[in-house]
């Protein structure tokens, strides 16, 4: 291991944890109002919000680099206004892995939230609470082990993102490489002791956030 | 006097029945007693009132506030001040029983709220028990834990949907008569959904009866068993004797009892050991008439009586006595027939001691 290598593992530790903290609450509101409201749209919402399950991740990432590009909608108008440029830097392998997550933590998240008794909500309500005080003081803590799941395979997922990321974010070392791309130009390249070592650390970081995860799944609520 | 909650609306459920609630009228004291076979709609009636479930017409107005109107709840659930009591109870299962009966109580000092807290542990005699979690908690318990939620914010309103149908036979029968004294001792106007008829006569001031979603009857609870309005109240009620009675004497588990101008002997159950105020409740095909020759029969209770009317109900026969006091007794044709009964004539009704329900009365 190199310091390279530590900054690489250090970057997309990083990345995976900023993009599941980015997608949570935004998340987590989408998965409530799947579950308990119903709106015009809903049906459509759902299924663009499961699409990056089911397409190739690099039609997610030609796409992303579609719209956040300098000539793209939404990159023209954050260039714009702030200044910002997204595609090939840190902020788009965020953007990659959030979107790539997002419905893995959506899905665990609504499953968790329909399973909560309404009635206990309901009651909640006769006792005063307003719907914000609902959600918080019942739906969420006894969602929390569904929600907290769902977290965690978006992690897992995140960081194991291969196909989007290097779309629309490249790979430039030190810059935007994560650990998956690096693998894939190690071998490439033909270091394949390299590319063993980073997969090495890889399954490693896996199997600590997955032993972590079930340990606390059965845990008693 | 204005009634304290009044309620006009109908509900429907897709494929379901309409749910009626014509001129329902809750009285500002005391327990209303919404009562009918599953399937009624009481349910359904005190979810609307509750605002959990939204009428599909009509209005519901409690005291200076319109709740319901126009197919909008006006007032939400939230601020309609209740104490609700689901069935299942509902219990917040992740916060302990202190935290379930501060739940309510937001808004108020920390100091306030964990001194109501107290009070409704010491109340419900709950002591001892405020760090457990529900599901640590017999089914009594969680009953009473249901209740004290309920009532710490004071609620102007108190809602129950049959409080103690979750619970087994000999608990049910042991807090059917606490519960009946903690309602009485809030003085919280309150409805109780039910479909038992001895939960009924024991919590009810007041008697709405529901059938197939209307309201086929109501009014004061012993008045409304005694004078079912027709075949079909009465049915439903299964109690065709409601006497208002006193407890003279006990002994080995058997009461004697002044009706009108007779006495009885009856079974005393799960009565306290303390109450001497009840109502005899006798369901007509448990009265037995015979022959003034039948002598060697065992029933505890033979009395004299005469026949008042003769009512012919199908295949079976209604008769209504007079035997110290009014006494309804239900037989085939054929043994009526058999008995020669007659308007003014004279027979011997027969009841046996199990067959007499006591029921605590007054307060």
């Amino acid at each position: 291991m190199t310091g390279d290598d530590w900054q690489l593992v250090g970057f997309s530790a990083r990345m995976a944890v900023c993009s599941t903290l980015l997608i949570l609450p935004p998340g987590v509101a989408l998965a409530w109002f799947l579950a308990r409201r119903q709106w015009p749209g809903k049906a459509l919402v759902e299924t663009c919000v499961s699409l990056p399950l089911v397409l190739p991740p690099v039609v997610t990432g030609l796409v992303l680099l579609q719209l956040f590009g300098r000539h793209g909608p939404l990159g023209h108008w954050l260039h714009g206004q702030f200044g910002v440029d997204v595609v090939f830097t840190w902020k788009a392998v965020v953007l990659a892995l959030g979107v790539m997550s997002l419905p893995l933590l959506v899905r665990a998240a609504r499953t968790a939230i329909e399973e909560v008794n309404p009635a206990l909500e309901h009651i909640a309500r006769t006792l005063g609470a307003g719907e914000r005080r609902v959600l918080i003081t019942v739906t969420l803590p006894l969602a929390r082990r569904g929600i907290f799941a769902g977290v965690l395979l978006a992690f897992a997922r995140a960081l194991g993102e291969f196909g989007a990321t290097i779309m629309v974010a490249g790979n430039i070392p030190g810059r935007t490489t994560t650990l998956p791309v690096a693998i894939y130009s190690s071998v490439l390249s033909g270091d394949d002791t390299h590319a063993w070592t980073l997969a090495g650390i890889s399954t490693g970081i896996a199997f600590v956030a997955l032993w972590f995860g079930e340990r606390s799944q059965r845990r008693r609520p | 006097m204005n009634p304290f909650l009044r309620a006009d609306f109908s509900k429907q459920f897709r494929a379901g029945p309409v749910i009626r609630a014509e001129a329902l009228e809750i009285a500002g004291v005391g327990v209303t007693v919404l009562f009918g076979p599953s399937g009624s709609g009481k349910t359904t009636l005190l979810r609307c009132l509750a605002g959990l479930e939204m009428p599909d017409t009509g209005e519901i107005i409690c005291g200076d506030e319109t709740w319901f109107a126009g197919g909008k709840n006006v007032v939400p659930t939230k601020d309609r001040r209740l104490g609700f009591v689901p069935q299942d109870y509902a219990l917040f299962p992740h916060l302990t029983v202190a935290g379930n009966i501060a739940y309510g109580l937001r808004g108020q000092g920390v100091a306030e709220q964990q001194a109501r807290v107290a009070e409704m542990l010491d109340w419900l005699g709950l002591n001892g028990l405020s760090a457990r979690l529900p599901g640590e908690l017999s089914g009594g318990e969680q009953q009473r834990v249901a209740l004290a939620r309920a009532v710490a914010r004071q609620p102007r309103l108190l809602l129950l949907d049959e409080p103690l149908s979750a619970l087994d036979l000999p608990t049910r029968q042991r807090l059917r008569g606490e519960l009946r004294r903690l309602l009485r001792q809030l003085a919280i106007p309150s409805v109780v959904v039910t479909h038992d008829r001895l939960e009924a006569l024991s919590f009810g001031d007041d008697l709405v009866v529901l059938n197939e979603g209307r309201i086929v009857q109501r009014g004061p609870v012993a008045e409304v068993f005694r004078r079912p309005a027709n075949p079909n109240v009465a049915g439903i009620l299964a109690v065709e004797t409601v006497q208002p009675a006193r407890i003279l004497a006990r002994e080995n588990g058997l009461a004697t009892l002044r009706v009108g101008s007779v006495q009885l002997t009856a079974v005393v159950g799960d009565l306290p050991a303390d109450c001497t105020e009840v109502f005899v409740c006798i369901r007509a095909e448990d009265v037995i008439l015979s022959g003034e020759s039948e002598r060697q029969s065992n029933p505890r209770n033979r009395l004299p009586a005469t026949v008042r009317a003769v009512v012919n109900e199908g295949p079976l026969t209604r008769i209504e006595l007079d035997c110290g006091f009014p006494l309804v007794a239900i037989l085939t044709r054929q043994a009526s027939v058999e008995l020669a009964l007659q308007e003014r004539g004279a027979t011997l009704a027969l009841i046996k001691a199990p067959q007499i329900h006591l029921v605590p009365r007054g307060d």
